[in-house]
Formats: C-alpha cells, structure tokens, sequence
C-alpha cells in the first residue's frame, strides 16, 4: 500500500494546475484572477509542505520517490520563493501585457517538477521531473513572443538546454548499462567496483545538471537568456532551478555515488573555480543590470559548489545555507530592478542607476546593502554564506579552492561597488516611480533587513540545516 | 554594576546614534549634529570612566564578556588590556572632534555623513576590543563599507579613482587573513584569542599564517610597498575622513600586529625580523623623501604617516620592553598629531579650495593663532622633545639600538628628514611673503576650529611632558606580552635542539 499522503503537496499542485486550466478556458478575462489564485495555491502547498514534517526518511514507489527533512525543507524553499517571485513580479507582469493565463500556469507546472526533481530517487523519475520543468521554463522564456530578444532567448535555452538534456540522458544510460539498475539504491549497491562505464556516465550527467545551474563551461546560455527574457522570468531562472538542481547535485553525488568521491570530486571542484572566476571576471564589462546578475549568479553558484566539492555533512549544509542566503539577496536584488520603473517602462541598464541616491534615498540604501551583501563584505549575510563555504573547506585542507574562490572575491567585488559608484557617487537624473505594490515593497524592505541583521543571530537560518545529515 | 556590559555599549551606543539618526528628517541640521555630538561624547565620558575603573596592574582582559554567538563555533567574546585600552580612547576622543569639524564643507547629505562617522565609531571600537578572531575580522573587515563611502561621497575630484583603491587594496589583503583565521580554526580547535594564546599555535604552520595575516595588516598600515593607496585617499577624503584614516584606520594594522602577528605566531615573528626590520627601513626612508617632494599638503602628510607608521613596525618587531611600548605610544602620539595636522589642512582648504602649497606662503600675517597652532603640530610631528612625538620616537630608537645598531643608525635619519619634510612645509605655508592675493582676505580660526585644535595641541604637549597615564596603563601588559613571546620562543627553541 502506497502512502499517498507524503506526496500530497505534489498531488495538490497537479490538481491545481489541471484546475486553473479549466477556469482559464472555461471563464473569459480570468488572468489576474489566475495568477492570484496561483499565489495562494503555492501558499498552502508550503502549509501542506510544512505540514507533513517526516520524522524519518519515506519511500515510495518501488523506493524511486524519498521523502525526507532534506526534500521536504528544499521543497519548502522552493515553495517560499517562487511564492514571493510571483508576488513581486505582479506588477512587471502586468503592465509588460504577459499576464495570459498560461504564464502562472507553466510558473506551477515548473514548480511540480522541480519537487519532484527535489525527491526524486531513481534516475527517470528524476528526469521526468527535470523535463517537466524545463519545457515549462522554455515557454516562459519566449512569452514575450513579439520581443525579438525573447523569443532569442526562448529558442536558445531550448536548443542548448536539450542539447544538454541529451548528454544526461546518455549518461544515465551509461549508469544503467554498467550498474543495471535505474534507483539510487540499487546504483549503490551495484556499482562496488569501480568502472570506467559509470565514471563516463556520472560526468554525463554532471554536464547535464552543471548546464541547469550555469556553471562553467555551461555557461554560455545564461547571459543571453537572462537579458532577452522578461525581468519577471529572469528572476525565475535565477533562483528556482538553481535551488532545485543543487539539490539533485547533492542527492546523485552523495547518493549512488558517495563512494566514488574521489573520482568526482575533481570534476566538481573545476567546475567550482571555473564559476567563480569566470563569473567574477566577465562581469565587469557588462552594461545591463541583468546580464551583470547573470555573470554574479555564474560566480554565486561556484561558490555552493565549492561546499559541494568538500564530501562532509558541513559542507552540503553550507552549500544549502549559502543557498538561502543567495535566493534572499537576488529576490531583493530583482526587487530592486522591477522598482526602475517610469511610465510604465522598465530600466535595466547599470547607467539608469545614475545618482539613484538622490532621488530615491531608501531604495538605494538597500540595493547598497544587498550589492555589499553579494560582495560579501562583512557584516552582511553575504559574507557568512562565504565564510561558512570556506570554512568546510579549509577543513579538509583544500587551500587551493579557498584562495582562489576569496581572490575571486575581490574581483567581483569590483562590479559590485562599481554599481555602488553609480548610484552614489554619479549625477543624478529623473525620478522614478514610486506608485510600487506593497508586495513588493514589503519584500524589499523585509529581505534587506534580513541581509542586513542576519548577523545578530546566525542560528535562525543555520538551524533549519543542522539538521540535515546526507552522509 | 558589577556585569554591566560596558564594552558591547561602547560598541552599540554610536550605532544607537545611528539608527537614531536615520529617523530625523535630514532637514533639521543643528538637531543632526548634536545629537551625534551628543552621543560621541557620552561614549568618550565613557571610555575614560572605563579607563579611570581599569586595573592597572592586572596583565588580564578587563571587562570580558563572552556569549555564544554562532552555535558550537563562534563566541562574541570582547574585553580589553592595557594595550587596547588606549586605542578605545584614542577612538571615542577623535570621533567627537571630527563631528564637531563637520561644518559647511559638508554641503551635502549631513545626516548620512554623520551616520558613516558613528558607524565607523562602533566599528573601529569593535576591533579594539574583540577577543575572537572572526569577530575581530567582522569589525575590521566591516571598516570597508563607512570609508568607502565617506571618501565616494563627500571626496574631492578624484575620489572614485581613490575609493576604489583603497576599498580593493584593503579587500585584497584581507581576504588572506580570512584563510588564515579558519585555518587557525581547524588547527587550534579555536578562534579565541585568550584561549590561543595559551594553547599556542603550532610553529610548522605559524609562517604561512603570518604571512597572511601580515598581507592584511601591511595594506591596512600601511607599510611600502602597498602603501600607495593611503596617500589617494587622503587627498580625496573629506577633513573628518581624512582624519579618522590616520588617526585611528591605520592603528589598527598596529593593533594587530601586536595583538595577532606577534602574540599569536611569535616563532614566525622572530623569523621574519629582518624581513619587516628592511620594509620598516625603506618605508621610512623612501617615504620620507617622497613626502620632500610632494606639492600638495594632504599628499605630504599622508606620507609622512606612512614613515611614521615605519617607526611603530620598526619598534614593535624589536621585541624589548623600550620598543613595544615606544610603537604603543608613537601610534597613540601620531593618531593625536596627523588628526591635527589634517585638521589645518582642512582649515585652510575650507577658505581657499586649495591644498597646493605655493598657493600659501605668509600665513604668519593674516592667521596668527593658525601659525602658532600648527608650529605645535609641526613639532610634534618631527619628534621634538616635549611633545608626544618625541617619546615614541625615542623609546622606538632605543630599542632599536638594543637589537641593531645599523637599523637604528638608519632609522635615525628618517628623524632628520621628517624633520626636513616637516620644517619646510611649514615655511612655505607659513613664513614669507604673501603673495596670494586670494590669501588677503582669510579668516583667521573661528571659535570651533580654535578649540579643536588648542585641545589637540594641549594634549600633544601635556603628554609629551607627562606620558605617565599612558605608560602605566600599558607598562604591565607589554611587559607580560613580552615574556609570554619570550617563554614560547625559548620552549620552541628547546624543542628543536
């Protein structure tokens, strides 16, 4: 007997999504409606998230679905910030004529598979749930489909991502043709001996997920599809498939394939430095605000690798934390960006931050305090996920990893203060709107506060991960 | 009264300023400026009862407080010894004096200038008194934010060029002492520094961790050859930038080399003696002569603080009683006399817009307090005896000697040439003929610049007669450092025979 009741936030969002279809055929004008309701359905699916609080780890299906505190505290993440993605982005989405629909619609049905990605624990169920949230994402990219540069961007993440998806599809067949077995546990158990034939595959497949968090060489996508996309599906792809991928990084590698860490660890910690440099170096030319973001996630998420690439409990939890901490300063960051707004049009160039201190002294003050944050200038919360990361990492005396990620640092922090230089140190120039929904400005307002104090009491966020325990 | 945390409030109180700050209307300027007045003197009146309670003749931290901060990993753990007493007060006494020389060169953004003053306050407080590595790293670290802004905003025409250098070249140097702090982590089980200096730290890692720690402190001193950012943003920075920057930024690559470099690596310090002895040297030196020819008077005194921060490095690595309390003392001297003397400069340049010195000469004529003032401040600053330069200098030379007689000789001739570098500029502001028809019509100090400056120039003679308050506080716990670095460098050395 199947104990339904532990997937009942993914039963939940199903029939929710299927449901809102039906209203948005059946009822005329129902898009703001939709994408109102849509909120409130990833609202109690946190409840119900929440709610189900497994006191030990659950299998179901044929042990090919796990349940556990891991999934069910990233899945609450997920749930968290794609509430307040589309809360802040409510307004961007009206007033850019892309509220249709199918747009809230494609945002839940990427959110069922990322869930299921997130607890996935067997090969193909993990890749029903990768597909099924990138063909989502692929059709949020294009949604602005007269924009040339969208529909750029729609065509290109979709070429690459498949691309990309066919590498990992090759590589599970490379697990599953030299351990014969498709479920995490059996690969476990399976593949004792080490061979050449898995290794191939685990690289395939590392290519494949490094591709959904932009790490480099996988990079090259990001760039282009974070600028051509609308700002409000751009805040998406910054955080959610980020969150969800790392976590599928962290339940593949120390999963089936904790006792080859030795061999993957190499690959991991290239991918880290790779990130982290190449994404600190190629931000400084950048002109426009998304594309700069897009070089700073490059880099961010090197840095949640390097925690990855360590092989100790310490340092997945300072992945996950420094995880935290990266959503809550993007989501403020891209708060920020949906606030450049003048007559219904939306800035995005570093230059329209000019002399943004004069006019808008509170807002600048907080995007100087999540820029600082992601430079990671101590005592913002950006600073402690580093120093967390470093600190795993020093632990096993990987002083290569720690140098050349800090000098990275130093780099970016270079682009960051340069943004900072804009705002405050340029002339000025005309004012922007202040007529901003209160969504948005309560998420700005609470997410800087929550950089900025975060370090009075580090325990609050640091304890909903000392609980997690992989290895 | 006992457990009142008299430390964390010096710490918070200026950010309480702050805060408070942040909610008046920015409008209301006389309310802006006394209230942060207001509230860095109450920290100074603080500060000083803290000293007046402080027990003299206990080589302990004072005052300790420890709580958990992050869980099984980091305590907040602040106090204070002889040592760091000093520079709390050095702190809460020039912070007031900047707020009060905020006058109408501050044109505008007061509020938020005033806010950056009293955060830089908390922060500069904070790591004088940490106790914890990684807390001590917080409030260094953390300086960054404050001055990069104070020299962006309110800096002259080059300030972006002189911000982000200074904020990159500080960055830089101490992103290595964040390796170093988590290694001492994993090696030391540890990050307290009491605790550390009783476990030790194992001598086969001490000379890497040095090094790092030392690529910090040496930026932030600082010391040549990365010296070169001190003199941009000097020039750049506002007055009361300016001011804090020398007075008391730059101590804390002073404290920390005490505090940190020796007390926790003193294997690795004796090794690389020599190493600082000719950085020291060539700082002192070179700079010197640079500051001969510098036409612009920020420039000259910027670096001229470099030389004298060449002396603290000098008498600090020299191990003896004389040379330790001599750097103390010449860093407390020259955190009193280069805030004075940026105050004059800041006092002339709020008249005539400029701070190149052939556009003075004659000043004697028109602003007689001015010359009479800056004569003290000269003085001071080349080391005459009866003023508080001298003493450092001094008991720096002496110790020196005891170590090296040809690094002293050496370090002798820097006197000279500060006193050449010093004298000069003073007469090609002061002495002459007045040539700049602009320079007519000057004013001489009002009453707030004349009370600045008397209390500066009372306080540089009256502890260069009597530095007894400064010295007793700090005699025993240099003497105490000293045979703790002694006993830990004897038992080393035992071992490895």
């Amino acid at each position: 007997m199947i104990n339904l009741f532990f997937i009942s936030t993914e039963i939940f969002l199903s029939l929710s999504i299927l449901f809102l279809l039906l209203i948005g055929v059946f009822k005329k004008k129902s898009e703001s409606f939709i994408y109102n309701f849509s909120c409130i359905i990833l609202l109690v699916g946190l409840a119900i998230n929440i709610n189900l609080n497994p006191q030990f780890p659950i299998d179901l299906f044929n042990n090919s679905y796990k349940i556990d505190y891991f999934t069910t505290l990233i899945k609450s993440i997920i749930l968290i910030s794609a509430f307040l993605v589309m809360l802040c982005s409510l307004n961007y989405v009206k007033q850019n004529d892309i509220l249709k629909i199918e747009y809230p619609i494609l945002i839940l049905s990427s959110i069922l598979g990322m869930l299921v990605m997130v607890s996935s624990n067997d090969l193909i169920v993990f890749y029903v749930g990768l597909e099924l949230q990138s063909l989502a994402l692929y059709v949020l990219a294009a949604f602005k489909r007269d924009n040339i540069l969208s529909s750029e961007s729609g065509l290109k993440y979709f070429i690459l991502s498949a691309l990309s998806s066919g590498l990992l599809l090759y590589g599970c067949s490379l697990i599953y043709g030299f351990s014969s077995s498709t479920n995490f546990d059996l690969i476990y158990q399976n593949s004792e001996s080490i061979e050449y034939g898995i290794i191939f595959g685990i690289v395939f497949v590392l290519v494949g997920l490094a591709f959904k968090i932009t790490a480099v060489p996988f990079h090259m996508w990001a760039p282009d599809v974070y600028d051509g996309s609308p700002t409000s599906v751009t805040v998406i792809f910054a955080i959610l498939p980020k969150i969800a991928a790392l976590t599928v990084f962290i339940n593949f590698l120390y999963g089936p394939f904790l006792e080859m860490f030795d061999q993957w660890q190499a690959v991991i910690i290239f991918l880290s430095i790779g990130s982290m440099v190449f994404g600190a170096v190629a931000a400084i030319g950048q002109k426009k605000l998304k594309r700069l973001i897009a070089y700073s996630s490059i880099s961010h998420m090197g840095f949640a690798l390097a925690g990855l690439s360590v092989g100790t409990n310490e340092g997945i939890q300072n992945s996950i934390i420094y995880l935290i901490i990266y959503l809550i300063m993007n989501i403020a960051f891209f708060c920020c960006l949906f606030m450049l707004k003048r007559e219904n049009q939306y800035f995005d160039k570093v230059e329209d931050l000019s002399g943004l201190s004069k006019n808008h002294p509170l807002l600048s003050l907080s995007m100087m305090i999540i820029l600082f944050s992601l430079a990671g200038i101590p005592p913002l919360a950006g600073f402690f996920a580093k120093f967390y990361i470093f600190t795993a990492v020093i632990e096993k005396s990987m002083y290569f990893l720690a140098i050349v990620g800090l000098l990275s640092t130093v780099i970016a922090a270079f682009y960051y203060i340069r943004l900072i230089k804009v705002m405050y140190f340029d002339e000025q120039r005309e004012k922007y709107d202040l007529n901003h929904s209160i969504g948005l400005k309560m998420i700005l307002v609470v997410s800087s506060t929550i950089i900025l104090i975060y370090f009075i009491n580090p325990n609050i966020i640091n304890n909903f991960v000392s609980n997690i325990t992989i290895i | 009264m006992m457990n009142f945390p008299i430390i964390s409030s010096l710490i918070l109180l200026p950010s309480i300023g702050a805060l408070f700050l942040f909610f008046i209307n920015s409008k209301n300027i006389t309310g802006i400026k006394y209230v942060s007045l207001f509230v860095s003197i109450i920290n100074f009146l603080i500060s000083i009862y803290l000293w007046l309670i402080f027990d003299q003749s206990s080589y302990e931290f004072q005052f300790v407080e420890s709580r958990v901060w992050i869980k099984d990993f980091i305590n907040y753990k602040v106090g204070v010894d002889g040592i760091s007493i000093l520079f709390i007060i050095l702190t809460t006494f020039i912070t007031p004096l900047c707020i009060l020389s905020v006058n109408s060169s501050i044109k505008n953004r007061l509020k938020e200038f005033l806010i950056a003053i009293l955060l830089m306050e908390t922060l500069m407080i904070g790591v004088f008194c940490s106790l914890d590595l990684v807390i001590f790293y917080l409030f260094f670290e953390g300086g960054l934010i404050p001055m990069f802004l104070i020299i962006g905003i309110w800096g002259g025409e080059r300030r972006v060029y002189s911000a982000f250098k200074f904020f990159l070249f500080t960055l830089l140097g101490s992103v290595l002492m964040l390796i170093a702090v988590i290694s001492i982590y994993w090696i030391a089980g540890t990050t307290d520094v009491e605790e550390l200096y009783k476990l030790g730290i194992d001598p086969k890692y001490q000379n890497l961790l040095w090094l790092a720690f030392f690529s910090s402190f040496a930026v932030k001193t600082p010391m040549w050859p990365v010296h070169t950012w001190l003199p941009d943003a000097h020039v750049e920075a506002p007055t009361a930038g300016s001011v804090l920057l020398a007075a008391i930024l730059l101590k804390m690559a002073g404290y920390g080399f005490i505090r940190f470099s020796i007390g926790l690596f003193p294997v690795a310090s004796e090794y690389f003696v020599p190493f600082i002895f000719v950085i020291s040297l060539i700082a002192i030196i070179y700079t010197s002569l640079v500051a001969l020819m510098q036409d612009d008077m920020k420039k000259l005194i910027a670096y001229s603080s470099v030389a004298h921060m060449g002396f603290v490095t000098l008498g600090l690595f020299t191990f003896t009683q004389q040379g330790v309390e001599g750097g103390i003392f010449q860093m407390i001297s020259h955190g009193i006399v280069s805030a004075a003397l940026f105050f004059s400069v800041g006092v002339v340049y709020d008249r005539t817009h400029s701070r190149r010195i052939n556009d003075y000469g004659g000043l004697v004529n028109v602003m007689p307090k001015y010359s009479i003032l800056l004569m003290v401040f000269t003085l001071g600053s080349l080391g005459l005896p009866g003023t508080t330069g001298f003493i450092g200098e001094f008991l720096i030379l002496m110790g020196t000697f005891k170590k090296s007689f040809l690094v002293a000789t050496i370090a002798s001739l820097g006197v000279i040439l500060g006193a050449a570098y010093m004298l000069w500029l003073y007469k090609r502001i002061v002495f002459g003929e007045l040539t700049n028809q602009k320079l007519l019509k000057i004013i001489d100090l009002n009453k707030v610049e004349l009370s600045i400056l008397t209390l500066l120039a009372l306080s540089i003679i009256f502890f260069g007669f009597y530095p007894d308050p400064f010295s007793n506080t700090y005699s025993v716990s240099v003497e105490n450092f000293l045979n703790e670095y002694n006993d830990k460098l004897n038992s080393y050395n035992l071992q490895n025979q």
